[in-house]
């Protein structure tokens, strides 16, 4: 055999792992999914063909439309209120010097907290009668709202909470800050560029395809919110369907049609709706950061 | 003038993010009358709340559960990302670039497509209501460590290898004895990565156990939030203190393994 034919040999050996993971757990369960759809099943008949029935049932579904309008809803609060407040933090933490250290563990350690634990801690921390946020707020003279209980603060209520666990985001900004080179800064100052206009000269420019990484990565995992609000809204006893309807997100729904009501084919068109809605808000992404991002080098 | 403006920042984030901690320990030492009251100092002071729950559920099986299954998953997923980060990064063979390129559409593909269908094969396999779903995926590698220790291996001096194929060392040899220990660094990236995700991960528990003997840490405190917490039993105290119980082994991986988490986070980024 060649060298070139062993080294190929060698090489697709090491990969086999992944070729049949990837066959067994991802292409597979792709393409049955599809043809699921497709299907009505319960798991105790065979899947019966029913065409595109479950989509039509979805789109028509006023659930779905909740929950759908409940997941971009937190998103669009959750990924700009995460990056503001990362870039902030990262900024701050740039200028601590020596102390860097101790404050990026003071940041990072939310992010350590099982979220089930993070869920039943803002339960508390954000209730509405005597819960540390309203007390915080009563302090300057605001009344607080019902977080986990009106309606129309749970999910503000979530994104506050999601912004404890901001820690790795900001991790990853101070690291793309410390790569913008200095010399800008002192020739944006040499121009007389004030604070802002440095900020939005050099610094943006310099961290912009961080940012941009970021803002995909956080929204695409912020349609797939789960965990967090499972804890704290659903489960064993849920609660009363007014506040269980704010918090029910996407893929909630999902899950419940799935797992509860065992309805596989169903939960798999919902599944391929979030697939696309996450593919479209990534190409739009994709196609802005062109015009906004500029990379460093590597890019001609 | 301008270094006391940023203490005087530091100093305010450290207390908004250190006082939800502070907050959760004191709770879970206080009774049942004293949970809400947010005194810092939890008075009267009740360590007893962590012997009730300790014995109103059985929270060393699911320590001892959630242990198993985080080592198994962390172990799985090391070696096996390894193996094929290394036959990325290592041998040129056709069709290396457009199959890494699907390993990268793989870390975009939301989780919630594969859910039912994973679930119906290990349903089938006759393993849906067991542990093994919870770690046995990782065998096969995982994108984005894929993609980290690639980069690891990539940045290893390649003459090194060279020559010792040179020596007729075959491509194992090259892999085990001069590869991994090289790449250690980020070997223990993934392991404690995957470690910290194995233990924290609620959904797979929720999806695939069904007896309370077999519960991970995070599906145990979701039944102790559903018993104990609201419309349930109103025994915050209870909670919290098992709340407590999961957060601290992380905390402690944490402040171990913290410089390989940091290293792991901006790894994530890599353009």
């Amino acid at each position: 055999m060649t060298v070139s034919g062993r080294e190929s040999r060698a090489g697709l050996l090491f990969l086999l792992p992944w070729v049949v993971g990837f066959l067994a757990f991802t292409a597979g369960p792709m393409l049955f999914s599809l043809w699921l759809s497709l299907t009505h099943y319960d798991m105790l008949k065979p899947p019966a063909f029913v065409g595109l029935e479950n989509y039509r049932e979805a789109l028509a579904d006023d659930r779905v439309g909740t929950a759908l309008w409940n997941t971009v809803f937190f998103t669009a609060l959750h990924v700009p209120s995460q990056i503001v407040l990362a870039l902030g933090l990262a900024g701050l933490l740039r200028r601590a010097g020596r102390g860097s250290g101790f404050f990026r563990t003071v940041l990072y350690l939310p992010v350590m907290t099982p979220p089930v634990a993070l869920a039943a801690m803002f339960l508390l921390l954000l209730n509405g009668q005597n819960g540390a946020v309203n007390a915080f707020l009563g302090w300057f003279g605001f009344q607080g709202p019902n977080w986990t209980t009106d309606p129309a603060w749970i999910k503000p209520g979530l994104v506050v909470m999601s912004l404890w666990t901001v820690g790795s985001t900001a991790v990853l900004y101070l690291a793309a800050l410390t790569r913008v080179p200095l010399e800008r800064y002192e020739a944006a100052r040499l121009d007389g560029a004030s604070p802002w206009r440095q900020f939005r000269h050099v610094t943006l420019p310099g961290i912009s395809g961080t940012v941009y990484f970021t803002v995909v990565v956080n929204t695409i995992a912020s349609l797939q919110v789960f965990t967090e609000a499972y804890a704290m809204f659903f489960g064993a006893r849920a609660k009363a369907s007014a506040e269980g309807d704010a918090a029910l997100f996407y893929v909630i729904h999902l899950f419940q049609e799935a797992f509860g009501s065992l309805r596989m084919g169903y939960a798999s068109a919902l599944a391929w709706g979030l697939f696309a809605v996450i593919a479209v808000i990534t190409v739009v992404q994709v196609r802005l950061s062109r015009r906004y991002v500029h990379y460093e080098g590597d890019r001609s | 003038m301008k270094r006391v403006g940023v203490w005087a920042g530091l100093l305010v984030v450290t207390l908004a993010f250190g006082y939800p901690f502070w907050w959760l320990v004191s709770a879970s030492l206080k009774d049942r009358a004293h949970v809400f009251d947010n005194a810092l100092l939890p008075r009267p002071f009740s360590p007893g709340n962590y012997v009730e729950v300790w014995q109103a559920v059985p929270l060393l099986t699911w320590i001892g559960n959630s242990v198993a299954v985080g080592l198994a998953a962390a172990t799985a997923a090391t070696v096996s990302s390894a193996l094929v980060a290394f036959g990325f990064a290592m041998f040129r063979f056709p069709g290396r670039g457009p199959l890494f390129g699907v390993v990268l559409a793989t870390m975009m593909l939301p989780a919630a497509v594969t859910m039912v269908p994973v679930y119906l094969e290990w349903h089938a396999l006759g393993l849906a209501t067991t542990q093994v779903p919870l770690w046995a995926q990782n065998l096969f590698g995982s994108a984005f460590y894929i993609f980290l220790l690639r980069q690891f291996f990539l940045g290893l001096p390649r003459e090194v290898f060279d020559a010792a194929k040179v020596d007729g060392a075959n491509a194992w040899r090259l892999f085990t004895s001069m590869a991994l220990p090289l790449a250690k660094p980020g070997l223990i990236v993934v392991f404690v990565f995957e470690l910290k995700a194995a233990w924290t991960d609620l959904v797979k528990p929720l999806i695939y156990l069904r007896e309370p003997q077999l519960y991970t840490l995070p599906r145990g405190l979701k039944a102790v939030l559903d018993r104990f917490g609201e419309g349930g039993e109103e025994q915050w105290e209870l909670v919290l203190a098992a709340s407590v119980v999961a957060t601290v082994p992380m905390v402690l991986l944490f402040l171990v393994a913290q410089r390989h988490f940091v290293r792991g986070t901006v790894t994530q980024h890599v353009e």
